[in-house]
């Protein structure tokens, strides 16, 4: 595979390609939170694995970045290596674990918790781009709502969470407004992570089966839809890292033993490691 | 003291190289080669080349072979190759009509212009598994005939000719490219046609199925199926005139439907129409059903609510390559959103045992 790939362009995807892919990039960064269509192309993986986010990742990079990619906050995930490894390849550009060297970074699931600088680009792997999907199957339906503004059933939806559970219960994928305007689907990122959607660095979503481009520009108001009784809350488990000892990250549970013990440690590995290393992280 | 997994990267290398050997195979029997594929697998091939989009026997036999058979996983690699082929242009539309038939039956009529002509099909086999074949004998040659230099004309041109069809609209516009353009709704027929002449097999036979069974009943018959081969013109700009490039094997139904009228409109049969690469019966009858069953609007018909009328449920759903992608990748890590479901499950379950009796 490594003979073959020389074969093709820089990034992979031929420079038309890339074109189109900028000009839905440019699109939705002048609308924030609007879904644009693209002609998204068959990749060398499939449908499902991030190739939304890998065509973004290649229609942006240049031979200077320095790319990152993590998949559940994690940079030696299988995924997250057959990505990294895939622009090394194709790209030649210089890899990094670390958040705060990196120009760009791919992810899935999760936001770094070193917060992002300007001329940061943090590029989300999205499954589902639709918000209101799962209250309303059809595509026709769903865009008239957005450019109607027509929330309303969100709403209810979140009431109605409410009235059954005592609160809303929806973990991750939470959604939020951006710009005061458009409804948007954060991808599956814990709801931990959404205030971390207001960020200095430009946010890009691809969604590649889906066909849908949208983006969050830096220092763009978002925010997570909620009651004034029933505020939204950025939750965690309640343990300090098992590892690092900090308080202040995502935790994944790791089952220890078969007796059912369990510990809690960074889902972010560069955030981790840099703590335990006693590095300023 | 606890240590995170490490490691995905030669995992990885592993994974591939134990794959390849999977691949292969006992080294003890003689390996496949891709012109045996090509040669002898003839309808696996023609599927992975109608479902990939892409005119190509020997790669779709190679995807075969590297797909140790798993027709949608050649029709994945062949779909990633072809989106990085140039366009050069397009052909002119291939004049089916012109076919060097291999095969042509027409349910509707006894006998017809051009005759029935049976050509290489299971339909009268019976299904007894044939032991000859385990022991690799030489298969004796079909008898031959000199081909009928008389034309094959459609049949729904007979029926044309009364008025007792709908006639189809003549549309001079480049249709729309799938793969070059998202796919929006409400999708025009080229779009729909093209849609369903890649979706999965599977899909769109149990979609067709289903209108046969009432879920939008269209009444169809097979007015006429032809499989052979057409050639391919096209223009070249140096020239200024049309070559041609090629020819290709191509599976054509169009079926006669029942007659739609009103009390100011002459009833008439309404049409439905299926094309494929390669030879493929099932799938060509299934998208000319699935075709008509989405054309209700057109026609005037009620939207009875069946999945197969639904063009967004239709359309969104065939594609295999989309949907086992999307099936397949809950095998990748969702611990994230996993964990803080986990923490809302118990959340909300404190919240159950705190609250006071009533």
């Amino acid at each position: 595979m490594t003979d073959d790939l020389r074969e093709y362009n820089f990034a992979y995807l031929d420079e038309e390609t890339k074109r189109m892919i900028r000009r839905a990039l440019l699109k939705a960064l002048a609308i924030p939170g609007y879904q644009v269509p693209f002609a998204s192309r068959e990749m060398p993986m499939p449908y499902g694995w991030g190739t939304g986010g890998v065509q973004v990742t290649a229609a942006c990079l240049v031979p200077e970045d320095r790319l990152k990619v993590i998949d559940q906050g994690a940079d030696d995930t299988t995924n997250a290596v057959s990505i990294r490894s895939f622009f090394a390849r194709t790209a030649g550009v210089a890899t990094t674990e670390r958040a705060a060297e990196a120009t760009l970074i791919q992810t899935r699931h999760r936001i770094p918790e070193t917060p992002l600088r300007e001329g940061q680009i943090l590029v989300y792997q999205v499954p589902i781009p639709e918000p209101l999907r799962f209250l309303e199957p059809r595509e026709t339906e769903t865009r008239r709502m957005h450019a109607l503004e027509d929330y309303g059933l969100m709403h209810v939806k979140l009431y109605e969470d409410i009235a059954r559970h005592g609160a809303i219960s929806t973990a991750y994928a939470y959604p939020v407004k951006v710009a005061g305007r458009y409804v948007m689907d954060p991808s599956p990122i814990p709801k931990f992570d959404n205030p971390k959607l207001e960020s200095a660095a430009i946010q890009l979503f691809g969604a590649g089966r889906e066909q849908r481009i949208y983006a969050v520009p830096p220092y763009t108001q978002v925010v997570s839809l909620d009651f004034e009784d029933h505020p939204f809350e950025a939750s965690k488990p309640d343990h300090p890292c098992a590892l690092c000892g900090a308080t202040d990250s995502y935790l994944d549970e790791v089952i220890t033993d078969d007796a059912g013990a369990r510990m809690f440690v960074c889902s972010d590995t560069d955030y981790c490691a840099t703590r335990q290393a006693g590095g300023a992280a | 003291m606890y240590v995170a997994v490490k490691g995905g990267a030669r995992a990885i290398e592993n994974a591939h190289a134990w794959l390849a050997e999977e691949r292969r195979g006992d080294p003890g029997v003689a390996e496949l080669s891709v012109a045996q594929i090509r040669g002898q697998l003839t309808l696996a091939v023609d599927r992975v080349m109608a479902e990939g989009s892409l005119y190509d026997p020997d790669l779709a036999a190679l995807a075969i072979k590297q797909a140790r058979g798993d027709l949608i996983e050649a029709i994945f690699l062949i779909r990633a190759y072809r989106t990085t082929l140039p366009r050069f242009g397009a052909a002119y539309p291939v004049d089916t009509g012109a076919m060097a038939c291999d095969r042509r039956i027409s349910a509707t009529f006894k006998d017809l212009p051009g005759g029935q002509v049976l050509g290489p099909t299971f339909d009268y086999t019976h299904r007894l598994l044939d032991f000859k074949l385990a022991a690799e004998g030489e298969t004796p040659p079909a008898a031959r005939a000199e081909p009928d230099p008389a034309a094959m004309p459609r049949v729904t041109e007979f029926l044309n000719q009364e008025g007792l069809i709908q006639g189809e609209a003549h549309i001079d516009t480049s249709p729309p490219d799938l793969t070059r353009e998202p796919l929006e709704f409400p999708a025009c027929r080229a779009l729909r046609q093209q849609a369903l002449t890649r979706g999965d097999e599977g899909f769109v036979l149990g979609m067709a199925y289903s209108t046969q069974r009432g879920y939008g009943r269209n009444h169809p018959f097979v007015g006429e199926l032809r499989v052979g081969t057409c050639s391919v013109e096209m223009e070249i700009p140096e020239l200024g005139f049309a070559i041609e490039i090629g020819e290709v094997e191509l599976t054509e139904c169009e079926t006669v439907n029942q007659f739609a009228g009103s009390k100011t409109e002459a009833a008439q049969f309404t049409r439905g129409y299926g094309l494929v690469f390669g030879h493929g019966e099932r799938k060509a009858i299934s998208m000319a059903l699935v075709d008509r069953a989405l054309r209700w609007r057109e026609l005037g018909e009620d939207d009875s609510g069946a999945p197969a009328q639904d063009e967004e449920f239709v359309l969104q759903h065939a594609d295999n390559i989309q949907a086992t992608g999307f099936l397949e990748h809950i095998k990748l890590p969702h611990y994230v959103d996993f964990q803080s479901e986990v923490e809302l499950v118990r959340k909300l379950r404190a919240a159950v045992r705190e609250a006071p009796d009533d």
